[in-house]
């Protein structure tokens, strides 16, 4: 009953986030088709924009679009680029394999820098390394990326001439991309991760370990890093919504082709239907991650189970 | 204890940063030794110097006096920003908070959507309703904090409301209304105030952000994100036309979320 309901909100909400793109995009003065064909320079009749309208269906009452455009998304048709005429599932399919490599990557990395960060932030050896630890996070969540990107490359492409400025290949032109996206991911996790050790490290339990002669390792890896985890998982949602930014942000400033890229330039030429297909599609990412969190914490934390039956 | 909490080395720097800052944006002509706008050619793309703070651009104007200049611009958007969001969202959550039932559930799905969106689409998707520009830029970015105000005060009214004195005031013949202007809403404040502050800092940033994708401020304004996306051009011979505007950036935003902690720990 509870999973069903769960659902239902979540088809809900990217139902709501697909209307609510729809109107705004609706709302827009002119649409799409003008924006495209009026230039003068193309020497397009206005007869001929009309039968374009026709064609793209903009000539057609609301309602009746919004019960199209609805149609066409629950079949996986977000319809056709405005700027360059291709099938925008296409343009889609074709730009997300590499921004799924760069946020997977940037997101391991995020991982790598955060654990051991919250580690030494928690049981490092000295009280002043703990505290500036502790304010690492809030330094990285306050740079801004795009100047951190600017810096990478200033610093390893120019400086040290590690990188090629360009014509970089594979793992050398996905490394500072990478990195620049995981400092904003790797603070909050690193927030929470230091967060719930503190708490973990409060409770009696430890204590009860502790005084059964464990060893801090033994401590560590069998008490509290279980425990500790399991509050960083319901972060997941909100990295996901930093690694899309990221992925905006990086692409643009590396010149890599990729769905940060494609939603760049769709503002730039007000690309509707490619706008609304990647907020209906990060939408949905975002939903279903929640979703399967929700579902999956009492599998993962017994007490839930427990709890709830 | 609060008298220390104040006096701690790492918030005295924050304060006297964005009190810096403050007074770039207040009183610009005091701290700008050149005329941000106007260049001298003869002195262009020269280093950091004693005449120069933070070195010349390729039109050979100031950097230092542009960075002040620009102060203005992000410290506006920044509260503008953090104005439509925390006015739109604080009501939408004392409303669905107090009220309850039906509204309740329609003003959180909103919410819920708003979440759903990463902060950046959002933002963009504002802009090209509106159109590029300072203020538009500065719109956008307050629509992203609208979710996280509302979900913050709609959680604090209801615990408020769920309290002894609500009940006594409500007993004593307190009618709804009064009862959440008097008792309510300034119990649940607190931890609103530290948000402001903290979405503040995120603000800048973003406004920054799409200053820097080129959504915002039009050239030549002196604008933070658009100073360091016209000094991309000279990475390689001059690199204090990206790094110290950034470095500004960081330095306030840092400030802001330093300020942030230490309200909350205040305000407890």
């Amino acid at each position: 009953m509870y999973v069903l309901r769960r659902i239902g909100q979540a088809v809900l909400v990217v139902f709501i986030a697909f209307t609510a793109t729809f109107l705004l995009m609706q709302a827009l003065p002119g649409d799409g088709i003008l924006a495209r064909y009026e230039s003068p320079d193309l020497g397009l009749t206005p007869a001929q924009i009309e039968e374009l309208r026709v064609l793209y269906g903009a000539d057609e009452p609301i309602w009746r679009q919004y019960l199209t455009t609805l149609g066409n998304f629950l079949t996986g048709d977000f319809g056709t680029s405005i700027q360059t005429g291709a099938d925008v599932s296409e343009l889609v399919v074709t730009a997300l394999p590499a921004t799924v490599v760069l946020a997977g990557t940037g997101f391991l990395l995020a991982v790598v820098v955060a654990v051991p960060l919250a580690g030494l932030a928690t049981f490092g050896p000295f009280g002043w390394l703990q505290s500036l630890m502790r304010s690492v996070p809030a330094l990285f969540v306050s740079i801004p990326a795009f100047w951190l990107a600017i810096m990478l490359i200033q610093i390893f492409s120019f400086r040290l001439g590690w990188v090629p400025v360009i014509g970089a290949e594979g793992l050398q032109a996905l490394i500072l991309p990478a990195l620049t996206i995981s400092v904003p991911i790797s603070a909050p996790l690193a927030q929470v991760l230091i967060r719930s050790l503190d708490e973990v490290l409060d409770r009696p339990f430890v204590g009860v370990v502790r005084a059964r002669g464990a060893s801090e390792w033994w401590l560590l890896w069998r008490n509290v890093a279980k425990n500790a985890l399991i509050p960083a998982i319901t972060i997941a949602g909100v990295l996901f919504g930093e690694l899309v930014a990221g992925a905006v942000i990086t692409e643009e400033v590396f010149g890599r082709t990729g769905l940060g890229s494609l939603t760049v330039d769709a503002v730039g030429n007000r690309d509707i239907p490619v706008i609304q297909a990647v907020v209906v599609l990060t939408s949905i990412g975002f939903v279903v991650i929640n979703l399967i969190i929700d579902l999956l914490y009492p599998v993962i934390d017994p007490r839930l189970r427990r709890a709830k039956a | 204890m609060i008298r220390s909490i104040w006096l701690r080395p790492s918030v005295v720097v924050s304060l006297l940063v964005i009190v810096v800052v403050a007074s770039w944006a207040l009183f610009p002509g005091v701290f700008a030794s050149h005329d941000p706008l106007a260049g001298s050619p003869g002195e262009a793309l020269q280093p950091p110097s004693g005449a120069h703070w933070f070195g010349t651009d390729a039109t050979g104007r100031d950097l230092f006096s542009r960075v002040v200049a620009g102060s203005v611009h992000s410290l506006t958007g920044g509260a503008a920003a953090v104005t439509i969001g925390c006015v739109t969202g604080t009501t939408m959550g004392i409303v669905a908070g107090a009220v309850g039932g039906i509204v309740d559930d329609i003003l959180m799905r909103i919410v819920d959507v708003l979440l759903a969106i990463p902060g950046l689409l959002l933002a963009l998707s504002v802009v090209i309703l509106l159109g590029f520009g300072t203020t538009n830029a500065a719109i956008a970015v307050g629509v992203t904090s609208v979710a996280t105000f509302a979900r913050l005060a709609r959680s604090q009214v209801v615990e408020v409301r769920a309290t002894d004195y609500v009940e006594a005031a409500f007993g004593s013949g307190g009618s709804f209304g009064s009862v959440l202007v008097r008792h309510i809403v300034p119990n649940s404040m607190a931890p609103v105030v530290a948000l402001v502050a903290l979405q503040f800092g995120s603000a800048i940033l973003q406004i920054a952000t799409l200053g820097f994708l080129g959504y915002g401020a039009p050239p030549p304004t002196p604008e933070w994100g658009l100073l360091i996306a016209e000094g991309r051009d000279y990475l390689a011979t001059a690199w204090w036309l990206t790094t110290l505007p950034g470095a500004v950036v960081a330095a306030v935003v840092l400030a802001t979320k330093g300020l942030s902690t230490t309200l909350r720990k205040v305000l407890g």
